[in-house]
């Protein structure tokens, strides 16, 4: 099972560090979406994994898991939302006003020369 | 007056000019004489009790922790510092009401002055080192934008930048020496630093801490090889010069050398440093000077020589050293402000500060060359005149130092030093006053008003009355040595007198005099060749130096940061890995201690699920849409992990967080290309794939590593575990430390989401009030849906309402006990709502929508902080929380906890937050030419019937 989750980790955040490098908005956005993910399982999974021992109290029960890696991903789920919907509208704003959505600058863009003709 | 009231004035003070100048420039100028002659006068106040040898202390501890301590001290060394700063200041201001013309800004530059004062006086009065640093970095700021004033002037921009460069550098260095010291002393507070000298000086941190401090002192100080930054600084108006360039700021570092004396002084590195260095200095000061036509700049140099007679004094570490320092510190300030004052009115008058175009004044201007003429004398050291005692103390100290093994070197210079200061004094009379007059720029000089003579006339008085009458300085020279000996060294049985004998000092004094007047003499051909071999400008090299460091900079910005933030990206993630990886290699992982989870069928097919959905996300992630799919795919599968490895709170969440994002990402859509292109060529995505993998291989092996390792130290899981039923009153944990044990923690965090919000929010409203907004009004229509709010899914959504509604209320109220919580009810009921702008449409939902979000998001902050500040009134700290258990009859016994009241905050935090953005972004997809329908649902059966039938009657 750890193998499982291992591997999820890093496919997830080989996925998103190969998205952010992409050179337009929207796919660095889903990377960060799949960074995210990725992050928030190995914080989840500092606290070991446990399977049927929710961090619910019960009478006659003794082994839980881990609450506290929980409590802290359940909040950095939300407020990774919150951060998904600020990028995005920096994105679309810079799209609507400017009709063009590359992330990289102007002028010194990255790999000018690189970048495949049409 | 309190130490702080006086310390607290002048910053106070600052905030009147800008307000008084609307009342004219005397109500200006008065006001802030008024702010300076209190505070002074409340300084006057503690004289009596200083000079009888007290110290005044102030105390407010600040950041204890820290060591930062708002505490104040006034000594004899505080209290002589704190009134020259004052006390000239006092003639600066009413210098400068006359001295500035009606173009200037007054109030702004009175302004500066004034914190430019508080910075000062908060530096000899601190005794804090932390504090004293703050108030250091102040006086370099306001100095810088004292230098600048005159801001249509490029040499003043220069001079200003230069002067910041120069002197902030050096208060870079004294902050890190300051550190260093207060961490050998065992605390930041001077007067416990002070009583600490043997175990200061036995440190081996003692030469890093003296080098970095007197970095900072010798910057200040414009000490050679920093000196070049003072004469620059005169582009400044000449009140400044005055003030900060002569009489207080450039004295701050002898100020700082004479505070840490006691502790620093008295070693062999101190004495060829400080000796060496303030040698140097005086010489190459003085000889400098001597050929500079510009006023100021003669002044400024000379200035550099006399600080560096100073700093040479306080080097040798001996009390007469010292006494003699103290001495030329205060005679030093009268006879300079005096002569920069005098500059000043000669500028102003006759329109140049060029001695070349200048000459004659005598006849023109009798009261200005009455005071000059006394200043400059003192400067060269003419008996009857302050400046004659001090700099015979001062020859008299350099006849008995020996400097590497020489007897003769110290006396020699210091003789070379006061003669060539003997000469440029006498050419600042000779070559101004006397002679043939020049051409003259403004008509005929004459002297200026009252106002402005008045205060170099007053300094001149001192010098006069300090030289005729040395004993009436004696005991506050006395008072101020002894504060500066402090315990190290005994107080020198000697006295301030004109006539000591003929010793050796009086042979070199007369040797300086006599030959200062022979050079000035031979002035016009030692001019030409200095003019010819001078050494260079130092102005070139300073520029040379900052110009290569720009280009330096520059080079490795435009190299790394490019704007290209893929490049950041990358770079970054190599660097991550290459660190890591370092790690890896160098470190030894533990090994395996735990027991690997058996792995079944179902969980395996969801890994598959999962990676395959990642996989084809990257293959064919241009297709946008698809990939917002397989992203819901991955989402999906991460929450049904999370439920399998006993998370169910984070499964809920996780759950309605994804359904919110694709929500969110499907409008975004709506706008943006639908493909991505293809740009990329392949050895860069052969690149990007590579460094990805390594990313990834290297998350995915710290996890394996993690989750079969044991913990390194003790959890803290054990004791929430233990204690949130008895302590917090709920079963469910996760939630307990949510709302209870972390419960600031989750108030920052609805703050957060509640401001991510709002940004977006205002960022739409940007959007829409700009020249997108007809982009968007008039973007052609594509993939329009035949049926924009199908009747079915209207009608289902409405049925659901009320009944999601209530589920949200279940999953609040059980979420203390049971899986669930504020945050997974507020995204359920967002969900809910989002559904029916959905089925519905945007003008249908949100003409019902009564409430706004932004009020929404405010209150769920406000109730959550309301909740947590309800435990003040129980004497508890904030978010206590307290529960009980009731039973109201037909109902089993139940619970309340206080914590609801926190959770509901965060329920109704989430909820307008959620609902805000995606309002927003619907907001976008409005567009013109569609109005909203005028009935509850688009399609009605039995009303279209109706239509149809009043057409077929019609």
């Amino acid at each position: 099972m750890e193998l499982l989750v291992a591997s999820s980790v890093g496919v997830l955040t080989a996925a998103g560090i190969y998205l952010v490098l992409r050179l337009r908005t929207f796919p660095v956005i889903v990377g960060t979406a799949l960074l995210s993910y990725a992050v928030n399982v190995f914080l989840f999974a500092s606290g070991r994994l446990a399977v049927n021992q929710p961090p619910v109290l019960r009478d006659g029960v003794t082994a839980y898991t881990d609450p506290l890696p929980q409590a802290l991903v359940l909040t950095a789920i939300v407020i990774s939302f919150g951060m998904t919907a600020v990028v995005v509208i920096v994105a679309l704003g810079a799209y609507l006003s400017s009709q063009d959505d590359h992330i990289d600058d102007g002028p010194g863009r990255d790999d000018v020369g690189e970048e495949a003709q049409p | 007056m309190s130490l702080f009231l006086i310390v607290a004035l002048p910053f106070l003070g600052a905030l009147l000019p800008g307000l008084m100048i609307r009342a004219g420039r005397n109500a200006c100028g008065g006001t802030t004489f008024f702010v300076t002659l209190t505070a002074f006068a409340g300084l006057m106040t503690h004289v009596p009790a200083v000079m009888a040898g007290e110290v005044l202390t102030a105390r407010l501890d600040w950041v204890p922790a820290l060591g930062l301590n708002a505490n104040f001290f006034l000594d004899g060394l505080g209290l002589f510092f704190a009134s020259l700063i004052l006390g000239i200041g006092l003639l600066i201001i009413a210098y400068a009401r006359f001295y500035l013309s009606r173009e200037d800004d007054m109030g702004e530059f009175y302004t500066y002055l004034l914190l430019f004062q508080g910075a000062m006086v908060g530096i000899v009065l601190c005794d804090n080192i932390l504090m004293l640093l703050v108030f250091w970095e102040l006086t370099s700021l306001s100095s810088f934008l004292l230098i600048g004033y005159w801001k249509h002037l490029p040499e003043g921009r220069q001079g200003a930048r230069m002067a910041l460069i120069v002197t902030g550098m050096g208060g870079l260095a004294m902050i890190g020496g300051m550190l260093i010291l207060g961490d050998i002393a065992g605390s930041y507070d001077l007067s416990v630093i002070l009583e600490h000298r043997d175990r200061i000086q036995a440190s081996p941190y003692y030469l890093p801490a003296l080098l970095l401090i007197l970095l900072g002192a010798f910057t200040k100080s414009a000490q050679f090889p920093f000196h070049f930054w003072l004469p620059h600084a005169m582009a400044a108006p000449t009140p400044v010069s005055a003030y900060l360039h002569s009489a207080t700021m450039v004295k701050a570092g002898l100020f700082l050398m004479a505070r840490l004396w006691p502790v620093l002084s008295g070693t062999e590195a101190w004495f060829i440093i400080v000796t060496g260095i303030g040698l140097v200095t005086m010489v190459i000061g003085a000889v400098v000077a001597l050929f500079k036509n510009d006023l100021k700049a003669l002044l400024a140099f000379s200035t550099v020589s006399h600080l560096g007679l100073i700093t040479m004094l306080l080097g040798t570490g001996t009390a007469f050293g010292a006494m003699a320092a103290v001495f030329h510190i205060l005679n030093h300030a009268c006879f300079k402000a005096a002569l920069f004052m005098t500059a000043g009115i000669i500028d102003h008058e006759a329109g140049t500060r060029d001695i070349t175009r200048l000459g004659g004044l005598r006849r023109l201007m009798p009261v200005t060359f009455v005071i000059a003429a006394l200043a400059s004398l003192s400067m060269a050291g003419i008996p009857l005149l302050n400046g004659f005692l001090s700099k015979e103390m001062m020859l008299e100290e350099a006849a008995h130092t020996v400097l590497f093994n020489s007897a003769l070197l110290v006396p020699v210079l210091a003789t070379v030093g006061a003669l060539f200061s003997a000469a440029y004094s006498f050419r600042y009379i000779a070559h101004v006053f006397f002679g043939s007059q020049q051409d003259n720029a403004n008509g005929q000089p004459h002297d200026p008003g009252f106002g402005m003579w008045a205060p170099p006339a007053v300094l001149v008085v001192l010098v006069v009355a300090i030289g005729v009458a040395p004993f009436l300085a004696e005991p506050l020279v006395r008072t101020v040595t002894a504060a500066v000996l402090g315990d190290a060294a005994a107080m020198p049985d000697a006295h301030l007198k004109i006539w000591h004998g003929l010793t050796p000092a009086l042979t070199m004094s007369a040797i300086a005099v006599t030959g200062g007047m022979l050079l000035l003499i031979a002035f016009a051909p030692l001019a030409r060749a200095w003019a010819v071999a001078g050494p260079p400008a130092a102005k070139a090299i300073f520029d040379a130096i900052i110009g290569a460091i720009i280009a330096l900079s520059r080079t490795i910005t435009e190299r790394l940061h490019d704007g290209a933030m893929t490049r950041y990206a990358a770079i970054f993630s190599v660097t991550v890995v290459a660190v890591a990886g370092h790690a890896w290699i160098t470190g030894n992982a533990p090994a395996p201690a735990r027991e690997m989870l058996p792995v079944e069928p179902l969980p395996l097919a969801g890994w598959l699920l999962l990676v395959v959905a990642t996989l084809v996300l990257v293959w064919q992630h241009r297709n946008r849409f698809l990939a917002l799919v397989l992203m819901g795919v991955v989402g999906l599968m991460i929450s049904v992990g999370f439920a399998y490895l006993s998370a169910p709170d984070l499964a809920l969440t996780q759950l309605s967080v994804e359904v919110v994002t694709v929500i969110l990402l499907l409008l975004a859509l709506n706008f943006l290309p639908r493909e991505t292109p293809m740009e990329s060529a392949g050895g860069r995505r052969l690149r990007d794939g590579i460094i990805a993998a390594a990313v990834g291989l290297g998350a995915g092996a710290l996890v394996y590593t993690i989750l079969l390792g044991d913990f390194a130290a003790q959890t803290i899981s054990a004791y929430h575990l233990e204690n949130a039923y008895k302590g917090g009153g709920g079963t469910n944990v996760v939630n307990v430390i949510l709302v209870d044990f972390r419960g600031y923690d989750t108030f920052g965090e609805i703050i957060v989401l509640g401001i991510a919000a709002l940004v977006i929010y205002a960022t739409t409203e940007a959007l829409l009030s700009g020249p997108v907004r007809a982009r968007l009004l008039n973007r052609p229509l594509e993939n329009v849906a035949g049926d924009a709010h199908p009747m079915m899914m209207v009608v289902v959504t409405r049925l659901m309402m009320p009944l999601v509604l209530m589920v949200g209320v279940y999953i609040f109220l059980r979420g203390h006990n049971e899986p669930g919580g504020g945050f997974i009810a507020g995204l359920v009921v967002a969900i809910a709502v989002v559904m029916q702008y959905m089925a519905s449409g945007y003008a249908w939902a949100s003409g019902r929508q009564r409430v706004p979000y932004h009020g929404i998001i405010g209150t769920g902050v406000l109730v959550a902080g309301l909740t947590g500040i309800g435990a003040w009134f129980f004497g508890a700290p904030f978010l206590t929380s307290a529960f009980g258990y009731f039973r109201i009859p037909p109902f089993e016994k139940f619970e309340l906890a206080t914590a609801m009241g926190f959770d509901l905050g965060v329920f109704l935090c989430v909820v307008g937050a959620v609902m805000l953005s995606l309002d927003s972004f619907a907001q976008m997809a409005r567009r013109s030419g569609i109005a909203a329908s005028e009935y509850d649902i688009d399609i009605d059966p039995s009303r279209d019937h109706a239509l149809d039938t009043d057409k077929a009657e019609g």
